[in-house]
């Protein structure tokens, strides 16, 4: 039996399961601040512009956004199968694609900042 | 001592006679400090000889009566009657195959844990006039805790993935291969990679941790098999980011 | 006396009844459903993204989206499945990363306490530098 390539998949998945454990729950606390009607300063427009146009933030964003989006979509995969969907290839197939769209697109955004 | 009269509901299957397994109920007057094993001998010797169950030492090292207790993978000789309350349903070990009522046959496990080469499989060749192996109490440590496995299979029968994935190695036999990458003895881990980092290997595992909190000689097996990812992971990056590093 | 020895070992098939054998495995599907919650919320970030770039009157429209009740709803719900995504972590991460310093390993509890730890320093940075308090 031949070793398995399975680490590409879960190499990202691993570290962006550490990320969000990390930082997810403090940025849904600002964003529901927000939601709340008490924004942080930092999501006043002005601001969050400025610190979204240096360079370094947009690549420490976008990192965030591929490895969230990707250990959520690992993730989501293992559960399908979990609940019983048999068929595999089709389901990561769906959920890595989704995951590096939603990065694909970040990027892009994060180039018009 | 005290005495209760419990009510048991075992699994039966005959082979020659069953389509399909059934259940089959037995009141027993069980001592206060019966466990569940003690229940069953006693429906053997006195209710029903026709009942068929693997036991041996009673004392829970030996691996041997492994069952779903209320769905829950036990030994019968440490699942006390006490900790029961109402029907205690007994049914064979589950994600095997029956082979007669609570009986499960065990090919599957037992080939698992020979392809992972269980033994010593030493980094150089050595002659006996070289001595033995010096170790110290650091070195044993490493790998103590998996060596203490007693192939009860109850890992197995908690863990989904295995359920699901049939062709999964399991549990045990990564602790297994685990125990001896572990050994400063060893020099065997490149010949276990292909096994335990093939696609039927640690990767089918998604850490639910099922197996390490059934298992009753505490080897966490889970723990096993994340660091087995883990180191598995670093091969695979250094292998093809890397490939000029000699291993 | 010889009978026939008549094997018919019997497959029981594997339904998703499995998840309800025990609270463990309960647990475990919760944890892997924060996934939905997780992602769910970074793609709408990801939209934010886009109404950041398109200038002042399409963030302010983020803004007023984030303060509909289904939006609060679901970042309420979100932070619960983030933070069970969290504590469940760092309480495993002892068991994949075990440090053996001299003889003995390092208690799991340590592990995990260093996670937590730094978990609420960085938390508590973040709110800082955002301006939160």
């Amino acid at each position: 039996m031949a070793k398995s390539n399975k680490p590409i998949v879960w190499g990202p998945f691993a570290a962006g399961g550490t990320l969000t454990a990390f930082v997810t729950p403090v940025l849904i606390v600002l964003t529901l601040m927000a939601a709340l009607g008490h924004a942080p300063d930092l999501l006043a427009y002005d601001r969050l512009h400025a610190f979204a146009g240096h360079w370094l933030v947009q690549v420490a964003i976008a990192g965030v956004i591929f490895l969230s989006l990707w250990s959520a979509a690992h993730r989501l995969r293992i559960t399908c199968y979990d609940l019983g969907v048999r068929a595999d290839i089709l389901v990561a197939t769906v959920v890595y694609a989704v995951a590096l769209a939603g990065t694909a697109a970040s990027v892009i955004y994060l180039a018009r900042i | 001592m005290g005495e209760r009269t419990i009510e048991m509901e075992v699994q039966r299957y005959h082979p020659e006679k069953d389509s399909e397994p059934h259940f089959q109920r037995y009141s027993v007057t069980c001592r206060e400090e019966w466990v569940v094993l003690d229940a069953l001998n006693h429906i053997k010797e006195t209710m029903d000889p026709t009942l068929s169950y693997r036991w041996s030492c009673h004392m829970a090292v030996c691996g041997s009566c492994g069952m779903m207790i209320n769905k829950e993978p036990k030994l019968a000789c440490k699942a006390f009657i006490r900790d029961y309350e109402g029907v205690v349903r007994v049914e064979p070990l589950a994600h095997f195959p029956v082979e007669r009522d609570l009986v499960t046959v065990i090919d599957d496990f037992m080939e698992k844990l020979k392809r992972v080469r269980p033994y010593i499989i030493p980094k150089q060749a050595r002659a006996v006039a070289d001595g033995e192996y010096l170790q110290t109490p650091a070195e044993l440590k490493k790998f103590k805790q998996y060596s203490m496995c007693i192939n009860c299979m109850l890992c197995y029968a908690a863990c989904p993935e295995y359920g699901l994935i049939p062709k999964y190695i399991g549990p045990a036999a990564i602790a297994l291969a685990h125990r001896y990458n572990q050994d400063s003895r060893d020099g065997g881990r490149e010949q276990r990679q292909e096994e335990i980092a093939a696609t039927e290997g640690a990767w089918e595992c998604s850490f639910v941790g099922a197996c390490s909190e059934v298992c009753p000689e505490h080897v966490d097996p889970a723990g096993a098999i994340q660091q087995v990812k883990i180191r598995s992971m670093v091969d695979w990056y250094t292998e093809h980011l890397m490939p000029w590093l000699k291993k | 006396m010889a009978e026939k020895m008549s094997r018919k070992p019997y497959v029981r098939e594997m339904t998703s009844e499995w998840i309800f054998r025990h609270p463990r495995y309960l647990r475990y599907m919760t944890r892997e459903f924060s996934c939905l919650f997780i992602g769910g919320w970074t793609l709408m970030m990801v939209w934010g993204l886009k109404q950041l770039a398109e200038g002042p009157a399409a963030w302010a429209a983020f803004l007023e989206f984030l303060k509909s009740p289904a939006s609060i709803a679901f970042h309420v719900v979100a932070l619960v499945f983030a933070v069970y995504h969290s504590v469940t972590w760092f309480n495993l991460t002892p068991k994949a990363l075990p440090l053996q310093v001299g003889e003995e390993f390092v208690p799991g509890a340590a592990i995990a306490g260093a996670h937590f730890g730094a978990w609420a320093v960085l938390s508590l940075a973040v709110l800082y530098f955002a301006g939160a308090f």
